[in-house]
């Protein structure tokens, strides 16, 4: 039996995450048995299209219509309601995000499927199915039943390492037949960040807060992303003072981040900021305030002053290269 | 316009999180309920546009009748009235189905939550009421505008904004900076003991999700103090050590 994956595009390529939901789910197949067929919407080269099975993906439905480009909620929930009904699957798998979430939900009430997101594990299967997931915005996991036959789970980042190593996937071109209903929200344009590497899927955030004193000095934590290959972030002051704009805002009710490596930079660590970056693998912090919170949450440590510390830094990691 | 906005009863953002009942239940010893953050942004947005509008804002809960000070706190913002599902809200199916039926009854232009509940993160409820009312949902709204019988809107994406227009009704999770929080004033505050605040029942008890256990993160170790002066040892733990450069 196939577990279907929804994968999600930015300018024609796959995003990361969504590679990553295919791997979550490549390797949930192996456990249970059956294979992975991946589900893109819009236009996307075939060569692109391919990358999936690298990630794991033994075929991808693609559905060529470029209608499909932009995130609409509902047309994508019926487009991917159809493949799951073609493809016979019990399981959907996708990344958490933005889109994802707000298709998924509408998933679980056209399928009739229990729906967890925020996926920290692969689920287990022994008795009943058993799923854990992060919830209290990372201070706590709660192990969820799904009683439900059919299932929905929407993964978390870092979930599973993405798998590199497969072989290609086969194209099937897949038409869908949707209502002109489900484009009722029209969008009419998009304001992005392009080139820059997005923070919700970065492996590395460097994140500034009220410490670094004004927006004239975001070059130093810049610089030190930029050597890194890391996205930035802030802290919610810094964002509510229009430092930094508000798509930066790391923390409860920002962003919530989950790299391998969060650097923070002159933030004191209040607990709606740990709640956006308790995920991470490893933190690093830097404050000139030895007694700062945020130190309790961190791996490494550096007491100093930013405006010392960041170029030394920023040289530092340079020289490694 | 009638506007319904949905709230949740959740420990406010500086809680210690701990269960008991082997690990079964949320220890609410020592917490403090609040609106949903999110939620709280909706609400405001939803006064703005009552005044700006007229017509009636309706506030929703579904819960246990312990999260009615909460509700009342809803009402001193500028709701007019509140209905209370009379439930422990199970999961977001749960949620989802009495949501669905009270706004269909009620015949609102506009329904807004917040994005998702501070507790369980689900993010889904909004998109849940959508489909099951057959309406379009939007979310995370972060800026909301009506005109006549069109609200545009901005939606979040990865690393910007997507600008939208949809017709009314419609359902939408919001966030910041769509509004900014009000806080109650004392007029309000009084004039929300004597608002109607209707208890009804639960019209459906389906679930599709339970918790079977909660666990706590393990500990986080001491934290490796480097020297100000020799940040080249920071780079190199962090190179062979996390091994994450």
């Amino acid at each position: 039996m196939s577990i279907l994956v929804y994968i999600e595009q930015a300018d024609g390529a796959i995003k990361k995450t969504s590679l990553e939901a295919i791997s979550f789910a490549k390797a949930l197949a192996d456990k249970e048995g059956g294979d992975v067929t991946a589900v893109a919407l819009g236009s996307i080269d075939q060569g692109e299209l391919g990358k999936t099975g690298s990630a794991g993906a033994a075929k991808v439905l693609h559905v060529n219509d470029e209608k499909l480009n932009a995130g609409v909620i509902q047309a994508h929930a019926a487009a991917v309601a159809q493949a799951f009904e073609k493809v016979g699957a019990k399981t959907l798998v996708l990344a958490k995000s933005s889109l994802g979430d707000a298709v998924a939900a509408r998933l679980a009430i056209k399928l009739n499927a229990g729906l967890v997101s925020n996926v920290t594990d692969l689920p287990d299967t022994g008795s009943g199915y058993k799923v854990k997931r992060s919830i209290y915005t990372g201070k706590a996991f709660a192990e969820t039943e799904l009683s439900t036959d059919n299932k929905i789970l929407a993964v978390k980042k870092n979930a599973i390492d993405l798998k590199t190593d497969g072989a290609d996937a086969a194209v099937e071109n897949f038409e869908v037949s949707l209502d002109e209903s489900v484009f009722a929200a029209k969008i009419t344009s998009t304001d992005q960040a392009t080139g820059d590497i997005l923070l919700p899927e970065a492996d590395i955030v460097v994140s500034g807060g009220r410490g670094m004193k004004g927006p004239e000095n975001w070059n130093l934590i810049e610089d030190l992303a930029k050597e890194l290959g890391a996205a930035t972030g802030c802290s919610k002051p810094v964002s509510d003072i229009g430092w930094r704009p508000h798509h930066e805002h790391v923390g409860q009710t920002g962003v919530k981040v989950a790299p391998t490596l969060y650097v923070a930079v002159g933030i004191s660590g209040a607990i709606q900021h740990l709640a956006g970056v308790n995920s991470s693998k490893y933190i690093v912090v830097i404050n000139k305030d030895p007694e700062a919170p945020f130190f309790k949450a961190a791996d490494y440590g550096i007491v100093g002053d930013a405006f010392e510390v960041l170029p030394k830094l920023t040289e530092a990691v340079k020289a490694l290269k | 316009m009638k506007i319904l906005v949905c709230i949740t009863h959740v420990p406010d953002t500086t809680s210690k999180i701990q269960f008991t009942d082997n690990n079964t239940k949320f220890d609410k010893s020592g917490v403090q309920f609040i609106i949903g953050p999110y939620d709280d942004y909706a609400l405001a947005r939803a006064v703005e546009l009552k005044e700006q509008t007229g017509g009636s804002l309706t506030v929703l809960n579904v819960g246990e009748a312990e999260t009615e000070p909460t509700i009342r706190k809803a009402l001193a913002i500028g709701a007019d009235d509140a209905i209370r599902v009379n439930a422990f809200p199970k999961d977001s199916l749960f949620v989802a189905k009495q949501i669905a039926h009270y706004a269909k009854e009620g015949g609102y232009d506009l329904i807004l939550m917040g994005r998702e509940s501070i507790d369980f993160n689900g993010g889904m409820v909004h998109g849940m009421v959508g489909e099951l009312l057959g309406m379009p949902s939007i979310s995370p709204v972060m800026k909301l505008d009506i005109e006549g019988s069109t609200a545009k809107m901005a939606r979040e994406i990865e690393g910007g904004k997507e600008y939208l227009e949809v017709s009314l009704p419609f359902i939408a999770g919001c966030q910041e900076p769509i509004a900014e929080w009000k806080i109650p004033n004392m007029r309000g505050i009084m004039s929300a003991r004597t608002k109607p605040l209707n208890v009804v029942d639960a019209v459906s008890d389906e679930t599709a999700t339970s918790v079977v256990e909660f666990q706590l993160p393990p500990a986080k170790g001491d934290v490796k103090l480097i020297d100000k002066d020799n940040v080249e040892e920071l780079v190199r733990l962090l190179k062979n050590e996390a091994k994450v450069l």
